[in-house]
């Protein structure tokens, strides 16, 4: 979680969440989301983490929290049983991208994602400049990030294409957390979708 | 003598057992009834004025009501769960009103095979009737209605106690708000089963059990009680911890080509299985580990766990610990995933250690921080 995660993004997502939805929030770290959507929208639900000590920290925020290691897939989760599934600033860093992506759409009725930016103006200077990205977005040096996925609005966008999943409404945000219009994949450095399967 | 004991501030400090005798038959699942029955039990901290703060602390196999804190004539005697229980603990007495009991057919002075049978005036011994967990639920559901407690805050239990945690929540929904399964399991596999019998086996085939009337010869089946809680502290803990403890260690040294006592792990489990044997009942012994392999609550629900749980109306806590292969992560899962099936409010954590099962008896940091992060938001 970054400086500029917060009110904004949490708000955005809310504005996705009908009132009293049933909701499962994957990484849901000390579980400030899924609390801000119990406590704005009425929803209830599961946060999913992996790290213990966020663990504790969800269950000290009062949400339910169920320790379970996202890489072996979402298999117990019966089809169709939450309306909204959420992977908030975590899918970047989980090895298995697709499977995910697509089991959450198995799970639940519609998938909200949002991701730091890999192609942000930002970034593609430090690159330039002969060094990985360190931004308030990618708060991490290469050799301590919990990032092991690095892409772009565009790599995201042409793999939701590949895996027939529809995207609903887009929202990508600047540094300062305003809404980016134009050249998103060059301008933004955050971005949150709200996703159905195609034929949803 | 209790004077000089020096009691820890986050003690219970110096508790007393307690008695209570019910004189109504008590029907039980196999269709015996007893014609009344006494429960021990012991209290910690106070019951507050609305009776909302009362928890029930349910034992797993071998345990009874002394659960924390110390009895003034043992003061080395500390209750089995007193890391979990007391004043700043996890299970805070300051804030709760702890109870926790010997069930039924226990050896701690709740009517079992050592009480006497009215019908005959000696020991009930074997002809004890066999106990379910539904059974011991059913008593402790009588205990709480003389206590005038009409719903439990919450109720916890490890492995076997889990499973009472769970009854209850299926059986009296109106009357747990919170139920905390740590190390348990839905139903028991063939393997953990089959464990069981092995050790009954132990205790049964000892010339000594007499058929399980050994009181009246004045003998103990010792060889079988050990044998069986030896077997039990093998499954009890993990290959790694073993190997960390004893690894393949040689008491004095050296091999002595003979069949003593020559490895470390070897006089570790004799240990265990004398203490044990001088100190547990045969007869109880079999009593739960058959109450273990026949709790199955999805097997009166047509063998679909989530219509089991469908009458249940708590919230729930699941804990589970890495290593420990006789209750499995997995076992708590099918749990946590049939509660979510009904939209019940579920929490569930996998605990590292490398303890086993014995973990939930120890007092792992994040185990406990868990246990504590849940309990501060009971509301009382």
């Amino acid at each position: 979680m970054t400086a500029l995660d917060g009110r904004i993004d949490y708000d955005v997502i809310a504005g996705w969440v009908s009132p009293g939805a049933r909701v499962l929030d994957l990484g849901c770290g000390d579980g400030a989301l899924l609390r801000h959507l119990q406590e704005s929208r009425g929803a209830t639900g599961y946060g999913v983490e992996i790290d213990i000590d966020r663990v504790i920290a969800g269950m000290k925020n009062g949400i339910n929290v169920l320790q379970i290691d996202l890489e072996k897939g979402l298999y117990d989760f019966v089809d169709q049983s939450f309306d909204l599934v959420i992977i908030s600033n975590a899918l970047q860093t989980l090895h298995r991208t697709e499977k995910l992506l697509t089991e959450m759409l198995r799970v639940g009725r519609e998938a909200v994602v949002s991701f730091p930016n890999f192609a942000y103006w930002k970034h593609r200077v430090a690159i330039m400049e002969g060094h990985m990205p360190v931004s308030d977005r990618l708060p991490y040096q290469w050799y301590d990030t919990p990032n092991v996925r690095f892409f772009t609005i565009a790599d995201f966008e042409a793999l939701c294409e590949k895996l027939g999943i529809a995207i609903r409404e887009r929202l990508v945000l600047d540094d300062a957390g305003q809404p980016v219009q134009d050249e998103p994949n060059f301008l933004g450095s955050f971005a949150l979708y709200r996703l159905g399967g195609a034929r949803g | 003598m209790a004077n000089d004991i020096a009691i820890p501030e986050d003690s219970v400090g110096i508790v007393s057992p307690l008695c209570a005798r019910f004189d109504t038959p008590l029907t039980l699942k196999s269709g015996a009834v007893l014609p009344g029955f006494e429960l021990m039990y012991e209290t910690y901290g106070a019951l507050n004025a609305t009776r909302s703060n009362a928890v029930l602390v349910c034992p797993a196999l071998s345990g009874h009501h002394h659960a924390a804190g110390i009895h003034a004539d043992a003061p080395k005697n500390t209750g089995w769960w007193d890391n979990l229980i007391g004043p700043g603990k996890p299970l805070d007495t300051r804030r709760f009103f702890v109870i926790a009991v010997n069930n039924l057919g226990g050896c701690h002075g709740s009517t079992g095979p050592m009480s006497i049978n009215p019908d005959t005036g000696k020991p009930w011994g074997a002809d004890f009737p066999v106990v379910t967990v539904e059974d011991w639920v059913a008593a402790q559901a009588l205990l709480a209605d003389r206590l005038g407690i009409d719903c439990w805050a919450a109720i916890i239990g490890g492995s076997l106690g889990g499973m009472q945690a769970m009854s209850w929540s299926i059986h009296h929904p109106s009357r747990v708000r919170n139920a905390l399964v740590i190390a348990s399991a839905p139903k028991l596999t063939a393997q953990n089963i089959a464990f069981n019998e092995v050790a009954r086996q132990a205790i049964i085939t000892d010339p000594d059990f007499h058929g399980g009337h050994f009181y009246e010869h004045n003998t103990l089946p010792r060889r079988g009680l050990r044998l069986a809680r030896m077997l039990g502290h093998i499954t009890y803990q993990s290959d790694d911890l073993m190997a960390e403890k004893f690894g393949r260690r040689l008491r004095e040294g050296g091999r002595k080509f003979s069949f003593e006592v020559e490895f470390e792990v070897e006089s570790y489990l004799r240990y265990q299985g004398d203490k044990f044997a001088g100190s547990f009942d045969a007869n109880t012994y079999l009593l739960a580990t058959r109450a273990l392999d026949y709790f199955d609550p999805a097997h009166d629900a047509g063998g679909d766990l989530a219509a089991a749980f469908a009458p249940a109306t708590a919230d729930f806590l699941l804990v589970s610990f890495s290593t420990d292969w006789r209750f499995a992560p997995s076992r708590s899962r099918e749990i946590v995933d049939a509660l979510m099936r009904n939209g019940r409010n579920v929490s569930y954590a996998e605990i590292e250690s490398s303890a086993g099962h014995d973990s939930f008896l120890l007092d792992d940091p994040h185990y406990h921080a868990v246990l504590r992060a849940y309990f501060d938001n009971i509301t009382v």
